[in-house]
């Protein structure tokens, strides 16, 4: 589905990732993982076409898109919930939702998509009227994948989905993660959180100092030594 | 003496409304987008010269030059935008400030060399005379230009908070990089926005050209009027720059009543500084 091809990119004449190649299949959940700086931010931005690559190509759906602009790449299929989740906070929930569908033309589909966003988030439903900003971070996160699926992506991409969030919480984004899988939508997933996102992964790629350093099945990393030491303190 | 202080208040309403009306796009484009434009004050005057060449040369009312001042300042400011603002956004604020500031004085120039800096005048047009009401005098005018500053204000309201496209405006402003995440795209929202800015500006100039002196000048008191109702109704805030205006004008014609009327821009800019001391945001502000 999507395949980066030899990717480097960087901010500023500064190199921030070298060389980097990885695939994600229909209907998978893909983890990145890596400490911080090592990349993971400065390759989803990337694929979002928020910043293009020095070298190197992706294809999406077999189509070129690094060279596209962002809101080219939304309606091709791709959402992006940033990291910090970056929600309009002066306006309400409802608004909120209503522009992650901006690309969407139709208002049959903008309202079939809110339907099932509710469907998914029912709090978000009750307090569809309510400023973004008065939520609490977790049900920040939950808007801003919301958000994120309003679109009706084929690929979401969720930045740090986890980040500043308590252990309940988290396991909560993580089951809501594999349930919008379940529902036909495939994932890439950057996480620090690496034991939670190992877990749920179907394969996933380890990145360090801007390089791919081991790849493979989520709970066959889980076992591998080097990620035990480096990321789980084991 | 009551008369004359209702005669005060209802100049000083009319004046205020006018200022709301020439601040709206300003709210647009500074308060709302925040984008530093220094060249709205000549924007109003070359919508002042469009509806005086409009009827000078072709005989048609200031009243239905409006919408040609509208659409024609609307693409005067996305060319403005396009080619000049846009290639200094992602620098400083500085260099919008000096670019903009670049233009007003290009524009103002410009229109020294064409039409001379002398003042003129429309003649008697549709929009005339006096109305009295209970001892006070209402002049036509005003009271017409008033009613469009209503309008302009309340439509824009319901632009930024009912339509697709005026959210997109707002988040554009709220979180470029979200709202280029959304499908937005964001340079278009902010040629479009500067586009609007203008095109009101230039009604308010079409407006203003049937009462008041156009001459190449015109937009540097009214343009620093403009940016003082800004930034005192507060950022962001439509109802705020409206409320605003009315203040300015009302402050305007009393303090000239009170005092002395060589004092009455000082009254104004005083009572902005106060509140800008004591309300950094602005009165409406976030």
């Amino acid at each position: 589905m999507l395949s980066l091809n030899n990717i480097s990119v960087g901010y500023k004449g500064l190199l921030a990732v070298q060389d980097i190649s990885f695939r994600i299949d229909e209907g998978e959940i893909v983890s990145l993982i890596g400490s911080n700086g090592a990349g993971k931010s400065t390759i989803v931005k990337t694929i979002a076409g928020l910043i293009h690559p020095w070298q190197g190509e992706i294809l999406f759906k077999n189509a070129p898109v690094h060279q596209a602009q962002p809101y080219d790449i939304v309606k091709m299929g791709i959402s992006m919930v940033p990291e910090g989740r970056k929600l309009f906070g002066r306006l309400s929930v409802l608004d909120n939702l209503m522009l992650g569908a901006y690309a969407v033309q139709s208002r049959a589909d903008v309202e079939k998509h809110l339907q099932s966003v509710f469907n998914l988030f029912p709090i978000l439903k009750e307090r569809q009227g309510q400023r973004s900003d008065t939520f609490s971070g977790g049900e920040q996160q939950e808007l801003a994948i919301a958000r994120g699926l309003m679109s009706n992506p084929s690929l979401l991409i969720l930045d740090e989905p986890s980040l500043g969030l308590g252990p309940k919480l988290v396991s909560d984004i993580f089951r809501i993660v594999r349930e919008i899988n379940a529902r036909g939508v495939t994932v890439l997933l950057v996480e620090q959180n690496v034991y939670e996102a190992l877990e749920i992964s179907a394969r996933a790629y380890v990145l360090q100092t801007g390089r791919i350093v081991m790849e493979g099945q989520g709970r066959e990393l889980l076992k591998s030594d080097h990620v035990r030491e480096a990321y789980l303190g084991m | 003496m009551p008369d004359q202080l209702l005669q005060q208040l209802a100049d000083g309403l009319l004046i205020g409304l006018m200022y709301s009306l020439v601040a709206i796009g300003l709210t647009l484009i500074w308060g709302v987008m925040n984008i530093v434009n220094f060249a709205h004050g000549e924007f109003l005057m070359l919508g002042m010269f469009t509806s005086f060449w409009l009827f000078t040369l072709f005989g048609i009312d200031p009243i239905f030059s409006i919408p040609i001042c509208f659409v024609g300042m609307f693409v005067m400011g996305t060319l403005i935008y396009r080619f000049i603002v846009s290639k200094v956004m992602k620098g400083p604020v500085l260099a919008q400030l000096v670019v903009t500031f670049g233009v007003s004085i290009f524009i103002s120039n410009l229109a020294v060399y064409f039409w001379t800096p002398d003042f003129r005048l429309l003649p008697a047009t549709m929009l005339q005379g006096t109305w009295q009401i209970g001892g006070v005098d209402l002049s036509i005018p005003k009271v017409a230009a008033s009613f469009g500053s209503v309008i302009a204000s309340v439509s824009m309201f319901f632009f930024l908070k009912r339509t697709k496209t005026g959210k997109a405006i707002l988040a554009t402003e709220m979180d470029r990089e979200a709202a280029l995440l959304m499908g937005i795209n964001t340079e278009r929202i902010n040629s479009l926005s500067f586009g609007i800015g203008a095109a009101l500006v230039g009604v308010a100039g079409a407006f203003l050209s049937t009462y008041y002196y156009i001459y190449p000048q015109v937009g540097g008191l009214f343009g620093t009027i403009a940016f003082c109702v800004v930034a005192l109704g507060g950022f962001g805030s439509i109802e705020g720059a409206f409320i605003a205006g009315i203040l300015v004008g009302l402050a305007q014609t009393l303090g000239g009543f009170y005092f002395d009327p060589s004092y009455k821009y000082a009254i104004v800019f005083m009572i902005y500084l106060i509140t800008i001391w004591i309300r950094p945001q602005g009165l409406l502000g976030w």
